[in-house]
């Protein structure tokens, strides 16, 4: 068991023919992804890695059954290429690009709610269950399969904190980054409710960052609805306000969103939070044991 | 991106928002023809990317061209929360008789773009929030359908019982909502709205933040960015794709992803230390965004010793080792540098480091334990 995706997942690719698709094409291939196709528009009938490109989402899931897109296209294109996808009756799109404008997703959010497909990101490194299928740019070979769930609003941290808990033997159900934007896809409360529903997740690892309410919004998930345990990291702390922490969801503004008050929530919600990525593995045993 | 006064003023009138005549100027001549041209009295206002420039004094009244000579004159090159005064807008004088606030942002948590109004204009609106919430009003609207007439009555109503004036106010608002969403903007604001006593809807002050990610299709935005306040090294940073922000420690570090750069700096303090900088050479690094990282840290000039914390995914550790080699054309680094590198390509990052006798580490707390010893000269 897992969440989201799973060793059956059949993964189109968009922009598959670029620089970033291609490559990691192959790197999701290597690591075992079932992936059955690619889109390009205008380059339907090549191939990419032994897989087949098609001009549009439709043809592709026509084609291949795919269930799932994770998408590479420049931010130019990627706007349309989410709502070809979702269009097509793709039930899962990750999304990998950077930069889109949140006034475009405050369109896409409801809009895909509407069609009951779900987005992972923009601007994540995708999602990985290991052992079975890895979706977008995360390094597999870090990852082990195991009980812990992991979801952060970050990459290469995530890959930190991952790193840290395979080194210590704890292995992983689903890894997940939802991305660093102001409006994401899926947020901390779906991917809870998915690790609490999944037999295989016995504790969850939250990573957090300043900016926004959506660490609050867990906790207080976590106190009404869940009963596996939670461990929490959230960084920032030492961030000055006002300024854009490179994300362009993490900022503390009119004094809301500092690190401070998320650690607060989040304790009072019986989730013991780590000052520090070495000290989770850590505190998961120490909650297992419980 | 933050942009001035006067130019949020010109987007809102090319929407149909009213705004008192005004003209930028640069110095003290242009600014006493304005006046002589306006009339008395005029405001003279202060151009700077910041908050709370009326209590700096950088917004002054002035009833004849003697005071509008002095003003311009003691604004000019004022020193405002560490920017310098560069631009001035000169202002016709505006009767006022009632004083509103009225902003738009995308509220995170109904991820909608939401109104918010309230009857206690000109004052600092998260003031108001924590003290007396009911007196905001607070409306999401639906992007797709935009602000109906019926929701800017709405508003409009909660700031006034005049039917009339609230039908005034229910039209700007309506042209607010077209030009925050035309420009992509995080926000918009007008603070203080005023009704002027012959009845006029004006925006005497104006606000817009736009959305760095919607810049990419607003050429026309580029030239609205005010590069004097934005600094030589953060120019290069956001030209390279990096996110720099400079700080008062002495531990300056470089790392790939927001996340972990944060992260970092959390650590550096942790173990003791106070860091120089935020800095994220972002997914794909290049050995050239590595040279620029480089050149940023050193014109800082705060730093006492650099941590490279590098957990490699997309970034290959050995384009890391080659722009740190690079950034240093065979000579020994000025300053002590810790290198953390772990992940894709780690062995030929260790050879090239090794190469020029910088050691490398895997470890990220004992990276960061050195390096706060180092900068404390230990």
């Amino acid at each position: 068991m897992s969440i989201f995706v799973d060793k059956n997942t059949k993964v189109i690719v968009q922009g598959i023919t670029g620089r970033d698709g291609s490559f990691h094409t192959q790197q999701m291939i290597d690591y075992g992804t079932q992936v059955v196709g690619g889109v390009t528009p205008g380059k339907g009938g090549s191939e990419v890695s032994g897989i087949p490109v098609f001009n549009s989402v439709a043809e592709a899931k026509s084609a291949s059954g795919a269930d799932c897109s994770v998408i590479y296209v420049p931010i130019r294109f990627v706007v349309d290429a989410i709502y070809e996808a979702i269009y097509a009756g793709i039930e899962l799109v990750v999304v990998i690009t950077e930069g889109i404008p949140t006034l475009e997703m405050t369109k896409l959010y409801p809009f895909i709610k509407s069609r009951g497909s779900r987005m992972i990101g923009p601007n994540c490194p995708g999602i990985i269950t290991p052992g079975e299928c890895k979706v977008g740019i995360l390094p597999g070979h870090i990852h082990t399969p195991g009980p812990i769930g992991v979801v952060s609003r970050s990459g290469t941290l995530t890959y930190e904190v991952v790193h840290n808990l395979s080194k210590e033997g704890l292995g992983q159900s689903t890894c997940l980054g939802i991305g660093g934007d102001p409006i994401a896809g899926t947020n901390f409360i779906d991917c809870l409710d998915a690790f609490q529903k999944d037999a295989q997740t016995e504790a969850v690892v939250l990573v957090g960052e300043i900016g926004g309410t959506d660490e609050e919004q867990a906790a207080e998930f976590i106190k009404k609805n869940m009963d596996k345990p939670v461990v929490g990291l959230i960084v920032g702390r030492t961030a000055p306000p006002g300024k854009r922490m490179g994300h362009a969801g993490a900022i503390i503004s009119g004094g809301k969103g500092t690190a401070e008050e998320k650690i607060a929530a989040l304790t009072s919600a019986g989730v013991p939070v780590a000052d520090i990525p070495s000290q989770i593995p850590g505190l998961v045993k120490e909650a297992l044991e419980e | 991106m933050k942009i001035h006064e006067y130019q949020a003023k010109e987007i809102f009138v090319s929407f149909g928002v009213t705004i008192p005549r005004g003209k930028m100027v640069t110095t003290v001549q242009e600014a006493v023809a304005i006046a002589e041209e306006f009339g008395y009295p005029v405001a003279v206002k202060s151009q700077v990317l910041v908050g709370g420039r009326g209590k700096a004094g950088g917004i002054k009244l002035a009833k004849n061209k003697n005071e509008a000579e002095q003003h311009a004159e003691s604004i000019l090159g004022m020193d405002i929360k560490g920017l310098t005064v560069e631009r001035l807008l000169i202002e016709e004088g505006v009767d006022i008789a009632q004083e509103f606030y009225v902003g738009v942002i995308v509220d995170r948590t109904t991820r909608k773009p939401t109104f918010m109004v309230s009857a206690e204009g000109g004052v600092e609106i998260e003031e108001v929030a924590r003290q007396t919430p009911e007196r905001i009003k607070k409306l999401s609207i639906d992007p797709f359908s935009g602000i109906f007439d019926f929701q800017a009555r709405e508003l409009a109503s909660f700031l006034t019982d005049d039917f009339q004036l609230a039908g005034r106010i229910a039209d700007f608002i309506k042209n607010l909502y077209r030009s925050f969403t035309a420009c992509d903007a995080s926000l918009a604001e007008i603070n203080p709205l005023v009704v002027t006593k012959d009845g006029q809807v004006i925006a005497l002050d104006a606000k817009i933040n736009l959305d760095d990610n919607g810049l990419y299709r607003h050429q026309d935005h580029e030239q609205l960015r005010d590069k004097s306040e934005e600094g030589p090294s953060a120019a290069d940073a956001r030209q390279m794709g990096l996110s720099y922000i400079p700080l008062e420690g002495n531990i300056a570090c470089v790392v790939n992803g927001a996340g972990l750069a944060m992260c970092t700096m959390d650590l550096i303090k942790y173990y003791g230390g106070e860091p120089a900088n935020f800095l994220d050479i972002g997914g794909s690094s290049s050995p050239a965004k590595v040279t620029t990282a480089m050149k940023i840290v050193r014109a800082q000039g705060n730093a006492d010793a650099l941590l490279f914390n590098i957990f490699g995914g997309i970034t290959r550790c050995d384009d890391v080792a080659n722009g740190i080699k690079e950034a240093f054309a065979g000579k020994a680094p000025e300053l002590p540098i810790v290198c953390r590198l772990t992940g894709t390509n780690e062995e030929k990052a260790k050879e090239i480091m090794a190469s020029i006798n910088i050691p490398t580490l895997t470890d990220m707390d004992q990276a960061v334990q050195k390096v706060v010893a180092v900068a404390k000269g230990g």
